[in-house]
């Protein structure tokens, strides 16, 4: 059977290969070529060596980007996490109109980053007005607090499903066990429920970590990195350091900034992966 | 149930429906500033009601259809998705089956570029993904392809490009290309537990691996299509960067999200009536289908994130 199906790879395979060659694989090489280039399009492009990797590590705007995304993301995932699991919990005792609860709270993952940018650009100026307060493009603090608020409004909704899997998984038996043994409602959560889901926690953690650092369209929508680039996150500032300078030097910066944002984010996929395994073979 | 725990979860639910009202505001309040006039949408007053001096009934929506380019953005947006997402269940669902089926060192090394795909940002991409875009797009028009032969095109199809990957016709093949990874990823990781006899049977019967495919196979992928179609569906209806670096836009291609974000952008003054009215006519499909088969939806997003 697999001699037969060998020979039908143009049937099967080109298509999606041929398409990947063009939209993936061709752009990927000649972007980790071109990080070490000078240019300004791909036809005048001069061999620059390391240059642009140094200059991308020692400028203060990437780096502030960079810290600025590690904080938003560690606080988001934080939020996010906690929000989503206590939900999970509510929502898997027997309330009455558990469905309608879950359809609200996933609702605005449907919602497309540009639009919930700006859904959330209006309302949070508006409570600042009101308040007498500056506006979002107007205090760093308040974009970072707005950002965080946007994702927890997207995000919750999401984990939350995947915890509800979790603990929905949980072999009723064993509840009904600790029970009978005396256990209270603190000693179930912390010694039944929790180690139990653990591997929704491992999968929503590096979910929300990977969502969090990769951010563009919520960035843009929201504070478009106001006021000047201090709410600007990574992958937002290197699209500006794309097309929104002239000069023949920043193209190959953004290009090499790109290429260590893809490593960080590699990186991050290859320790879940080790987590995730880790957590297979205890099972 | 003793007492104690019909108090908590009353308590819980009550907590419960003021969160969910929290949730649902933020739309609601979208909604009910579209129906405002377009002088009384200001930024400190958005969350008024629309009373009648300021309600303007359906008239930021007819602007928006009307003058605003919403219908022509709508119309791109709904190719492209629908395209894209034909387009990557049916070949990515084929070559994960010859990537599960067939055992030699180039099916996996495939299979290891895709799963790697998926985790690359597209920020490493853009610039150059955009450029081959506009470079493939313009080469492979009729008149340079017959000029290279040293030919001349008629003079009415020279303009005529065979692979349009900046036309919201064409990039469906980029998108092919960029959302086959966790596409090929969901169905291997399905495939690899449908049993292989089935298959064997059928090919001994004197089924082609083509036959085979299309008649025993998709039916069982069937879930699976299900929870791909969604999740690229919600990611290509929504996508902003992908298409606003590609699309030719002196042609006039946008989507909704690029919309969306040129009424910010580029009349210097932003004009919030047609926005809001677009922002609501980008969600109100979203909602409905979601309304329609949640249960799909929820269901396949919860195996998206199990497996991704």
């Amino acid at each position: 059977m697999e001699k037969a199906i060998k020979r039908f790879w143009p049937v099967f395979v080109l298509p999606t290969f041929a398409a990947f060659l063009i939209g993936f694989v061709w752009p990927f090489l000649q972007g980790l070529y071109l990080s070490f280039c000078k240019f300004t399009t791909i036809d005048k492009a001069q061999w620059n060596g390391l240059k642009n990797y140094l200059y991308a590590l020692t400028e203060a705007e990437f780096l502030h980007s960079f810290w600025f995304t590690a904080l938003f993301t560690v606080v988001s995932t934080i939020c996010i996490n906690v929000a989503a699991f206590a939900i999970a919990l509510a929502l898997t005792r027997s309330i009455k109109g558990t469905n309608v609860f879950r359809s609200v709270f996933f609702m605005p993952n449907l919602i497309g980053g540009i639009v919930l940018g700006y859904i959330w650009n209006i309302l949070l100026n508006c409570a600042l007005t009101l308040l007498g307060k500056p506006l979002l493009s107007l205090h760093a603090p308040y974009g970072f607090i707005g950002l965080v608020i946007l994702m927890c409004w997207q995000q919750i909704g999401y984990m939350m499903i995947i915890y509800i899997a979790g603990l929905q998984s949980i072999p009723n038996d064993y509840l009904e066990a600790a029970r009978i043994d005396g256990a209270n409602d603190r000693q179930i959560l912390w010694r039944i429920k929790i180690p139990n889901v653990m591997p929704s926690i491992t999968i929503c953690l590096f979910l929300s970590l990977t969502n969090g650092f990769k951010l563009f369209d919520q960035n843009l929508a929201l504070t478009a990195g106001e006021p000047n680039h201090l709410t600007e996150m990574l992958a937002l500032h290197i699209y500006n350091t794309f097309y929104a300078r002239s000069g023949a030097v920043w193209k190959g910066y953004g290009q090499a900034e790109a290429v260590l944002f893809c490593i960080l984010v590699i990186a991050i996929s290859l320790v879940q992966l080790r987590a995730t395994r880790s957590k297979e073979v205890q099972q | 149930m003793t007492r104690a725990n019909t108090i908590r979860d009353r308590i819980l639910s009550v907590i419960l429906t003021i969160l969910s009202v929290a949730w649902v505001y933020p739309v609601v309040m979208i909604l009910l500033n579209s129906l405002k006039k377009e002088t009384a949408i200001t930024t400190g007053t958005a969350f008024e009601l629309p009373s009648g001096e300021t309600f303007a009934g359906l008239e930021n929506y007819v602007n928006a259809i009307e003058s605003k380019g919403f219908a022509t953005a709508f119309w791109y947006t709904l190719v492209i998705t629908l395209t894209s997402v034909a387009l990557i269940l049916i070949c990515c669902s084929m070559c994960a089956w010859y990537i599960t089926r067939v055992h030699t060192w180039y099916s996996r090394a495939l299979y290891f570029l895709f799963v790697f795909s998926m985790v690359v940002p597209f920020q490493m991409l853009m610039f150059t993904l955009s450029a081959t875009a506009d470079r493939i797009g313009s080469a492979s028009t009729i008149g340079s392809i017959a000029q290279r032969f040293g030919l001349s095109a008629p003079a009415g199809l020279a303009d005529i490009s065979l692979l349009p990957l900046n036309t919201p016709y064409g990039i469906c093949i980029i998108y092919l290309g960029f959302g086959a990874g966790l596409a090929v990823f969901m169905f291997c990781g399905f495939m690899k537990s449908v049993p292989i006899e089935v298959e064997e049977a059928a090919m001994i019967d004197g089924c082609g691996p083509v036959r085979t495919f299309f008649f025993v196979v998709l039916p069982i992928l069937k879930p699976t299509l299900i929870s791909v179609g969604i999740l690229e569906t919600m990611w290509l209806w929504n996508d902003y960067l992908l298409p606003y670096l590609t699309l030719d836009r002196t042609k006039g291609y946008m989507t909704i999200p690029i919309l969306i974000q040129y009424f910010r952008g580029s009349y210097g003054r932003v004009e919030m009536g047609p926005m809001m009215a677009s922002i609501m006519l980008n969600v109100i499909p979203i909602i409905v289908v979601y309304l329609l088969c949640q249960k799909h939806i929820i269901k396949g997003v919860a195996a998206g994130a199990v497996k991704g």
